[in-house]
């Protein structure tokens, strides 16, 4: 190495920087509120041989973390079959297959060039409005093939050598329902992913290339040391997790996703053999998606390991091909949120089994997308489209979070009155849903109960949801937290959907209202061992309802809190 | 007027510092006197009187406050209830559904207000204004009267859509007023009349919040003064570094939220406006954090909001204070991969860095500076310790840090250094290149007690022109109470198509929201130079959720769409770069800020008198530890240095409340108001 440490941890904040830059941009300049307000999108540094990550911004979608690197490594494999890079070239696709996650989200990836030569690629991914397909905003829950789900693009240039391809911002646009908002996003990630490579060059300038390549070698070591440091640290063994999604939208039959998860001194297998083959609906996820979802999971837990590929280097993985967790073109991929979540749940569960102190409970686990669409009495057509929130599972230090953000996501949620000024809807309850959260020691976090009227004549009501069937579980002894729970009025009253948690084109008219009770977090600990006082208290705040108290901690009022 | 006299007060958490400026005979005074915990009020007449005897001599009070801050983070607002739409009780509570760290799911959030204290009514208002469901005062009567009888002692009237139409909420209140007198009964639309429910409310309730907490200590305050025959005006600087009157200050104690912060900020502007900087960056390092804002052209930047703590956000315009924890209590540590790392754990002031000897044994910034000799163990700033432990410091950094990466101890010292340089570098980097700002035509400008021993490195690090290190660093806060403006902010959510506003209608409506704001500062009673109107829409594309602040030339019925087409663009091509030609422009808010501006004060009362030539001011020598070799560094007192004087680095200043040290390469000019003008050598002239 000849680097020292200290050039190397300051050089590490200015790389972090470059990236977190990028992401502000982008979240300032976007067009839609899925990357502006959802913080769906991330931005990176990458090898310019392997594509592998260097540097991740801390802001973005923080699945994008490990995903991104398959999407670098894809425009360097077509690249290599198509004549190369070149300077001022940047690639665009949206391939789920070998960039990972699902169709919505576009990737463009710039290589960087220092005097004539391939320095680096810098990356911006955002999750887009509308991409074609059955479905405004893409969650289709019924299809059967990603034909279904909106336009596949395989890695081609936007920019060839500095020109701009007017041809391929046509073919984009022309396949969705919202091309202006699809222009300003792209717009922004070129703004971001500009910004980046002036930012690098300073850097550079600065530093010299010798020391920047060699702080970027050096980090990805430091992060297999320190990676595989936190992985001796648990004892040797194999633990298993199993849990399941509902069903894949098509047939309501449950998907098992099982762990096994092997600490071998200071390596780690996880093996998912024991998983249900692929579905006929879109709760498959690609190989890509899987690493990622797993490197998530395994940051929650070791909160300091940095964001590159040295982190998984110590970890060894098992994915069966063909199955739920590996699949290839055109099963269908559109809902890979709700399998991520469920795959970051078993390693918390299987966590918990070695390590069950420190251990989180599940969080709510689905990402309840939500899409209202129709056409206004001018003809303009609307589509209202937004991820709804749940509690966060309990913790060996204290209760879950109250209507928290999913694990895979940084997102917050737009206001109401932002949604209702812009869309004609009129929220008639936000709220935070009693006795969702798991009993325990420490108890879930509560999720939330949200419930619209439509006040135009009519609309088409999707949902993309889990845990319908399937509760958040709790760990260490800590109970599991209340289901999902959907409902739509109609002219002969109150419904909810065959599929329990995901619906397509349910017509709904004015004044007719859709229900959303997410889940809360799961338990941890014994329930028996929760204070009187804390329990007290839950009743008193209406986080627990009388009966519940009794029922999961057989406790009556009158205890505890005396003087409340 | 009784008085020429005008007296600024900081009272931070240990001093309380005291600015006495007397117009009449064109001097200065400074006092320090310990804050008295409990009642800050008492220290703080104490202190004037230990400086000004005859209270009947003092014009005016002004006054910068850290009582509401304190009380959000420490929770010790009021009991406070809300009166709330049928439905959204729990807006408070929910959130923006965030969590405070991206990594790790362990995160809790407390409301400050419990969640049986927030009560639901029935009525409901359109995002169009229509009232879909009138209130019922009876039933707002019935839930005020519970609140009451619970023990709440104020009250916040919040409903959905009351930014487009607050006829429900004023109905409301006015019920509550009815059966429950109370000064402390807060409509939030009042406080805030913008879109977005969660930050309308959070900002409404922790005004409802403080009101009572705020309003009995400036009572206390003014009972105080007029005990000892004051007569005058006090004033209140606010989050946006104007003041306001203690009048205004009890119905939107809100805006004190960060009242001490952005009094140094004001005075860095006026003594750097005076040095003839105009664009300079301050630098604010405390025990656990470092807080920068940027000044461009003399006017600090406004940030629309920010989060006291998690989930405790503030929506009023404030000075923007971009915050890192790195400060002299930081702790340096090595971490599992062997990287060095500097905070943002922090042993704060209290036990503090291990020289202290109070307890703490991880080394800190503060006791790398110690080690390396940047800080004089004889003569700790502050007064509250005899001496430093140099030798606890050396054997910490030894054992954390030299140990584990085989360095030396002076080389394990200044690693630390330089990382802690190299965060507060970024947090630099945050508020100037990031935000389209050429760092080479700024100026450092470090106050409070640690930033003078590191702006020599940022100027390195980051590429500054030149630093500028006031002559009472210690006091700066409450000399900028003296100098702050007057100044009232008003926003009110348009939320439409430019091609659909009725643009002559909304430039009466501005121009007449500032000649209201005009009659409030004229009832002041206070004298100023001039008064500046500033008129801003805040404008995005149609489909875009982030606005851009977009300045008009004016405002008034020849307000066209043309005129705010053209300021659009403007504003939106400076902020990205790129146009994005056939999309619509929408109107979210318009905002106009009032600011009577006070006489500049005369910075030469800083100059120094009967100053001496720099030999005279030399005290020794110190060996001082730099890039790697010992330097021979001299000492001087700074404050004995006369106009003119120049000394090149590596050179130590100490002075009573602050040591600078000037870098090898680098040299320090005093000027002509007894500040120390910090360069690099190759570029100096004259």
């Amino acid at each position: 190495m000849s680097i020292d440490a200290v050039t190397l941890a300051i050089l590490k904040g200015r790389l972090e920087q470059i990236a977190d830059e990028m992401d502000a941009t982008l979240f300032r300049s976007a067009f839609n509120p899925i990357i502006a307000e959802a913080h769906d999108a991330s931005h990176g540094i990458y090898d310019a041989v392997t594509g592998e990550t260097l540097v991740q911004g801390k802001s973005g979608l923080p699945i994008f973390v490990g995903v991104m690197a398959f999407a670098v490594k894809a425009v360097i494999d077509k690249a290599a079959a198509s004549g190369g890079v070149h300077e001022g070239d940047v690639w665009i696709f949206n391939d789920p297959y070998d960039g990972g996650t699902h169709l919505s989200d576009f990737r463009l990836v710039k290589p960087v060039f220092r005097d004539g030569s391939l320095f680096c690629f810098l990356a911006s991914v955002g999750h887009w409005h509308d991409v074609g397909g059955n479905v405004p905003g893409n969650y289709n829950p019924v299809a059967t093939e990603s034909f279904q789900e909106g336009m596949l693009i395989p890695p081609v240039k936007l920019y060839d050598k500095g020109e701009w391809r007017q041809d391929i911002v046509d073919i984009l646009s022309a396949n969705s329902r919202l091309p202006l908002s699809l222009y300003g996003d792209l717009n922004g990630q070129i703004n971001a992913l500009d910004l980046g490579e002036r930012r690098i060059h300073a850097l550079i300038d600065d530093y010299g290339d010798g020391t920047v390549a060699d702080c970027l070698g050096e980090l990805k070591e430091r992060a297999a040391q320190m990676m595989r440091a936190q992985i001796a640290s648990l004892p040797d063994g194999t633990v298993s997790a199993e849990d399941f999604l509902d069903n894949d939208g098509i047939v309501d039959e449950p998907l098992k996703i099982a762990l096994d998860m092997t600490i071998d001194g200071d390596r780690m297998v996880l093996d998912f053999s024991r998983s249900s083959p692929a579905c006929a609906g879109p709760v498959n996820i690609s190989r890509s998606t899987t690493i990622a979802a797993c490197y998530v999971a395994l940051k929650h837990v070791f909160g300091d390991v940095p964001a590159n590929a040295g982190v998984l280097e110590p970890v060894d993985f098992r994915i069966p091909e063909e199955s739920l967790l590996s699949v290839k073109a055109p099963k269908p991929v559109g809902g890979y949120t709700e399998t991520i979540l469920r795959l970051i749940d078993v390693v918390f569960e299987a966590v918990a089994r070695i390590a069950p102190d420190d251990a989180m409970a599940c969080a709510y686990g689905t990402i309840n997308a939500l899409s209202l669409a129709g056409h206004r009495a001018n003809g303009q057509r609307w589509v209202m489209f937004s991820f709804f929130g749940g509690g966060h599972g309990a913790h060996g230090h204290g209760d879950g979070l109250n209507h928290g953000n999913a694990p895979i996501s940084t997102a917050t949620i737009p206001p109401l009155e932002i949604l209702e000024a812009a869309y004609p809807v009129c929220f008639t309850q936000w709220a935070l849903r009693p006795d969702s959260g798991g009993a325990g020691e420490h108890r879930g976090g509560l999720g939330a109960i949200y419930e619209i009227e439509l006040m135009e004549k009519s609309a088409d009501v999707f949902l993309f949801g889990e845990r319908g069937k399937f509760a958040p579980r709790g760990v260490a002894g800590g109970g599991d937290a209340a289901v999902n729970r959907f409902t739509f009025q109609q002219n002969d009253g109150e419904h909810q959907p065959p599929m329990v948690s995901k619906m397509i084109g349910i017509k709904l008219k004015q004044g007719q209202k859709v229900r959303l009770e997410t889940p809360g977090g799961g338990g941890h600990g014994d329930p028996g061992k929760r204070p009187a006082a804390a329990i007290a208290r839950d009743v008193r705040l209406g986080y627990v309802s009388p009966e519940a108290a009794e029922r999961d901690y057989g406790f009556e009022a009158g205890n505890g809190e005396a003087g409340q | 007027m009784s008085g020429r006299i005008v007296i600024g007060v900081d009272v931070g958490g240990t001093f309380t510092d005291i600015f006495v400026l007397d117009e009449a005979a064109g001097t200065v005074k400074t006092g320090k006197v310990p804050s008295t915990r409990g009642d800050q009020s008492k220290g703080f007449v104490e202190g004037i009187g230990g400086l000004v005897p005859d209270f009947s001599a003092i014009g005016t009070v002004v006054h910068g406050t850290t009582v509401g801050t304190n009380a959000l983070l420490e929770r010790k607002g009021a009991r406070t209830g809300i009166i709330t739409t049928a439905g959204f009780r729990d807006v408070l509570e929910m959130r923006r559904r965030d969590r405070p760290t991206t990594w790790g799911l362990a995160g809790s959030f407390e409301p400050v207000v419990e969640r049986p204290d927030r009560v639901e009514v029935d009525e409901r208002v359109l995002a169009d204004g229509t009232v879909r469901l009138a209130v019922d005062p009876e039933s707002v009567r019935a839930q005020a009267m519970a609140l009451r009888e619970a023990g709440c002692e104020a009250a916040c009237v919040f409903f959905i859509n009351g930014y487009a139409n607050d006829t429900n909420e004023r109905v409301a209140v006015e019920a509550v007023r009815s059966v429950w007198p109370n000064a402390h009964v807060t409509a939030a639309t009042e406080i805030l009349p913008e879109i977005r429910e969660f930050e309308r409310l959070s900002t409404a309730t922790l005004n409802a919040y403080l009101q009572p907490v705020v309003s009995s200590y400036l009572d206390r305050l003014e009972t105080g003064l007029k005990g000892r025959g004051f007569g005058g005006d006090v004033l209140i600087v606010q989050s946006n570094g104007g003041v306001m009157s203690v009048e205004t200050a009890k119905r939107y104690p809100v805006r004190t939220a960060l009242s001490g912060p952005a009094a140094g900020v004001i005075a860095a502007t006026a003594i750097a406006s005076a040095a003839g900087f105009d664009n300079i960056i301050t630098c604010d390092m405390g025990g656990t954090s470092f807080d920068v804002s940027l000044v461009a052209g003399g006017e600090a930047a406004l940030a629309a909001q920010t989060a006291i703590d998690f989930g405790m956000v503030v929506r009023t315009p404030m000075i923007e204070i971009t915050t890192i924890g790195a400060g002299g209590g930081s702790i340096a540590s090595v971490d599992k991969s062997g990287l060095l790392q500097v905070g943002p754990e922090s042993a704060g002031s209290d036990p503090g860095p291990v020289c202290y000897g109070l307890g703490n044994d991880r080394p800190t910034v503060t006791d790398a500076n110690l080690v390396l000799g940047r800080i004089n163990a004889a003569r700790p700033i502050g007064g509250k310790l005899d001496r430093l432990d140099v030798e606890a410091a050396r054997a910490a950094i030894a054992r954390v840090v030299a140990g584990p990466l085989g360095l030396s101890v002076e080389d394990a010292a200044e690693a630390i250094l330089k990382l802690a340089n190299a965060k507060m570098a970024g947090a630099i980097r945050l508020v100037s290149i990031e935000k389209g700002h050429d760092p080479a035509r700024f100026a450092a400008m470090p106050f409070g007690g640690g930033g003078a021993l590191h702006t020599g490195a940022l100027i390195k690090e980051v590429g500054l022109g030149s630093a500028l290190v006031p002559r009472f660093p210690g006091v700066t806060s409450a000399l900028g109470c003296v100098v702050a403006d007057m100044r009232h902010d008003r926003v009110q959510t348009v939320n439409r198509l430019v091609d659909q506003v009725d643009t002559a209608a909304l430039g009466r409506e501005m121009e007449a929201e500032a000649g209201a704001i005009r009659g409030v500062l004229e009832a002041s009673g206070i004298a100023f130079a001039a008064i500046d109107t500033v008129y801003e829409l805040d404008m995005l594309y149609l489909g875009q959720t982030h606005t851009v602040s977009v300045t008009l030339d004016g405002a008034g019925p020849d307000l066209t769409a043309a005129d705010i087409r053209t300021a659009f663009e403007r504003a939106y091509r400076a902020a990205y770069g790129r146009l994005l030609d056939g999309i619509a422009m929408r109107v979210m808010n318009y905002r106009v800020a009032v600011i009577g501006r006070r006489p500049d004060l005369d910075m030469a009362v800083f100059a120094p008198e009967n100053g001496k030539p720099a030999e005279a001011c030399r005290t020794g020598t110190r060996t001082v530890w730099c890039d790697g070799a010992a330097h021979e560094a001299g000492v001087y007192e700074r404050l004995d240095l006369a106009a003119g004087e120049r000394i090149a680095g590596p050179a130590l200043m100490e002075q009573a409340d602050t040591t600078i040290f000037v870098d090898p390469g680098l040299e320090a000019v005093v000027d002509a108001f007894g500040n120390l003008v910090i360069r690099r050598m190759e570029v100096s002239h004259g």
